[in-house]
């Protein structure tokens, strides 16, 4: 692989993004711009973004990795990541966006009518946040790494500095517009290269076999439930990955954000179709890389396996062709590390500004400061920690770090989010127990994961997929503790219910005037 | 326009027209705004169907993806069965799984949202 043409690729990327980001700020003016796009971004432009922002390192890389592996069982990755938008899209997608809050901790302080709960999902969506930005760094530093030999530590710092650039100068507004470019840049980079390989073996003689690398003996990998890659009890772990993705997704900070970018209820649904037809798209190439590893990069099976999307083009098309391919997967994968750490880092920013920063900026400057700055501050701080834990930590399986991220929010936000709006007798005090069981026993597992935890048998299936278990007793915890507690169900369960749930159409009475602007 | 002999028209009023004007705003938002029995039964009943939809899909996709393992695990032949060259796994959670989804979503959204203009309608309507 030729590190300039490579290099130039990224370096393209890299100014797309800022100069997107550029044209963004001339229309970012209010705090409620930075937020949320002053929530007039069209259905098509917010699928794409949305899809772009959320197909990160592990999508791009990870799963091709994770299915040369591990195999079959890995395929669920992607089919999970889909499928968590459908469950997002019958269970909160339109009572979300009419909750009028613009972020989670925004919807719990409404819904639950408790600062103490709002500080827990605070809390929360940093952690979450930090826990998905951790191997979008690692993404970077592996993806530079095997373009030019540099150390990791650099890739990482790259997206790290562009990122607080880009989200403190143009905030959500000009990553709306970075993150659909993205998607469409993600998708040609993972598409075309497959789409020369297959034309170039109609025109000579077939090189390969390559489906062989899926039958008969020697496929055992191939083949689901086969526990190839050494992963104990195979069964729980497809159920419990399955769970995680299917309702960690709703629970994700950084598509909650984007969700109240749609002008009301309705559009946030007919968005989600969309995102589910460009995710579904996106999907049919990452396994065609590991089926095409098989046979062309036997030797990433054993280090290296996230890298094998970038090799392969250079692989199979050694010269001119395999460099200006591998550069254009290389700028794919940084678009990716660029667009989810984008998102990430606003949704974070927006919950450090409103819940730590502001109210102290405030004290100390006595008032004498612009809300935007706030913003602006609290964009390096969320970009700090992950990156402090990047130096911190080894390698990760992308794929696996980030279905820990999803297991967190599944066993968190998504009782929180599905009872919150279903279930009109949740108490206060069902919802923070619910947050603080399943959070801890969630965070438990996945610190031990980064760590590094038990290597087989039991301990290590549940640990590694905790989601089973976390998941459930979160939601009977909810359950038990709001039957317990009646006497806290909020006052204003009936109005909040009307407006979670009313279509626009209808004039009614939905508690809050307008929506909570803290500052302007 | 020529108009024809006869005696003039005469208006007809009710002295109590004003009186007997109906409300401008419907009934059914006001029963909801104002919390009473029936708007709560109005709230309860749209919650409820679109939970019922919801869980529809919801209950389909366990049935049909949470199946799939499952027969993995109980019919291993499956696991290797060949179509067109390529496992059966790999077809299914490759490719077909998704316009599945995108279907579903697709049936979801138009429900939803048949849902939800009726209740408008009802409520707009009283």
């Amino acid at each position: 692989m030729s590190p300039a043409t490579s290099l130039t690729a990224i370096g393209l990327v890299i100014v797309a993004t800022i100069g997107i980001g550029l044209f963004g700020l001339r229309i970012s003016r209010t705090t409620s711009d930075f937020y949320v796009a002053s929530r007039v971004v069209t259905p098509r432009w917010n699928a794409s973004a949305i899809s772009g922002e959320y197909l990160s390192a592990a999508s791009f890389l990870g799963v091709a990795g994770l299915v040369l592996v591990n195999g079959a069982d890995m395929l669920w990755f992607s089919v999970g990541y889909t499928v968590g938008y459908l469950m997002l899209l019958v269970l909160v997608a339109a009572p979300l966006r009419r909750s009028g809050a613009y972020t989670l901790p925004d919807f719990a302080e409404t819904r639950f009518e408790s600062a103490f709960v709002r500080r827990i999902c605070a809390g929360l969506v940093v952690g979450i946040g930090t826990l998905y930005l951790l191997p979008q760094l690692h993404g970077a530093g592996l993806t530079l790494q095997t373009v030019t030999g540099a150390p990791p530590d650099v890739g990482a710092a790259v997206v790290a500095v562009i990122v607080v650039i880009n989200v403190a100068a143009g905030g959500m507004r000009s990553i709306t517009f970075v993150q659909a470019f993205q998607y469409w840049l993600k998708l040609t980079a993972l598409a075309l290269p497959v789409f020369v390989i297959l034309i170039a073996w109609r025109s000579v003689e077939h090189p390969v076999g390559v489906l062989e690398a899926l039958q008969g003996a020697g496929a055992e990998w191939a083949e689901p439930l086969s526990t190839a890659g050494g992963r104990d009890h195979p069964l729980y772990a497809t159920y419990s990955l399955l769970l995680a993705l299917c309702f960690g997704t709703m629970g994700l900070p950084h598509v909650l954000v984007r969700f109240y970018t749609n002008p009301d209820g309705r559009a946030a649904r007919r968005t989600t179709v969309v995102v589910l037809a460009l995710l579904g798209t996106f999907y049919l190439f990452p396994p065609v890389y590991a089926v095409l590893g098989r046979t062309f990069a036997p030797d990433l099976v054993g280090s290296g396996a996230d890298t094998v999307v970038l090799e392969l083009p250079g692989r199979i098309f050694p010269g001119t062709a395999g460099d200006l391919l591998g550069a254009l997967v290389a700028a794919g994968a940084f678009a990716a590390f660029l667009s989810t750490s984008s998102g990430l880092t606003v949704a974070i920013a927006g919950v450090i500004d409103q819940d730590l920063l502001r109210s102290r900026l405030h004290r100390w400057t006595s008032g004498d400061y612009v809300a935007v700055n706030s913003f602006r501050i609290a964009a390096l701080l969320s970009m700090c920690v992950p990156y402090l834990a990047f130096l911190l930590t080894g390698s990760l399986s992308l794929a696996d770090t980030v279905g820990l991220a999803f297991a967190v929010a599944a066993s968190t936000f998504c009782p929180l989010l599905v009872l919150g709006i279903w279930w009109r007798r949740m108490s206060t005090t069902g919802a923070a127990a619910g947050l603080i069981v399943g959070g801890v026993a969630a965070s438990a597992a996945a610190l031990v994961n980064v760590v590094g935890g038990p290597d087989d048998g039991w301990p290590q299936a549940l640990v590694g997929q905790p989601a089973a278990w976390t998941m459930p007793l979160a939601f009977i915890t909810v359950i038990v503790v709001s039957k317990l507690t009646p006497d806290k169900i909020p006052a204003g369960t009936a109005r909040s219910m009307v407006r979670l749930h009313t279509p626009e159409a209808v004039d009614v009475d939905r508690g809050l005037p307008q929506p909570p602007y803290r500052s302007s | 326009m020529s108009t024809p002999e006869g005696p003039r028209r005469v208006r007809v009023t009710s002295p109590r027209t004003s009186a007997a004007r109906r409300p401008i705003t419907p009934t059914g938002t006001r029963e909801i705004d104002e919390q009473t029995r029936l708007g709560e039964v109005y709230m309860h009943s749209l919650i409820q169907s679109q939970l019922r939809l919801a869980l529809a899909v919801i209950g389909g996709a366990t049935v049909l993806l949470g199946g799939i393992p499952l027969l993995f695990a109980l019919v291993p032949a499956t696991r290797t069965l060949d179509v067109l060259g390529v496992p059966l796994p790999w077809v299914i959670l490759g490719v077909a799984v998704y316009p599945v989804v995108y279907v579903a979503a697709r049936v979801y959204v138009r429900n939803a949202e048949r849902i939800e203009a009726e209740f408008t309608e009802f409520v707009g309507r009283q």
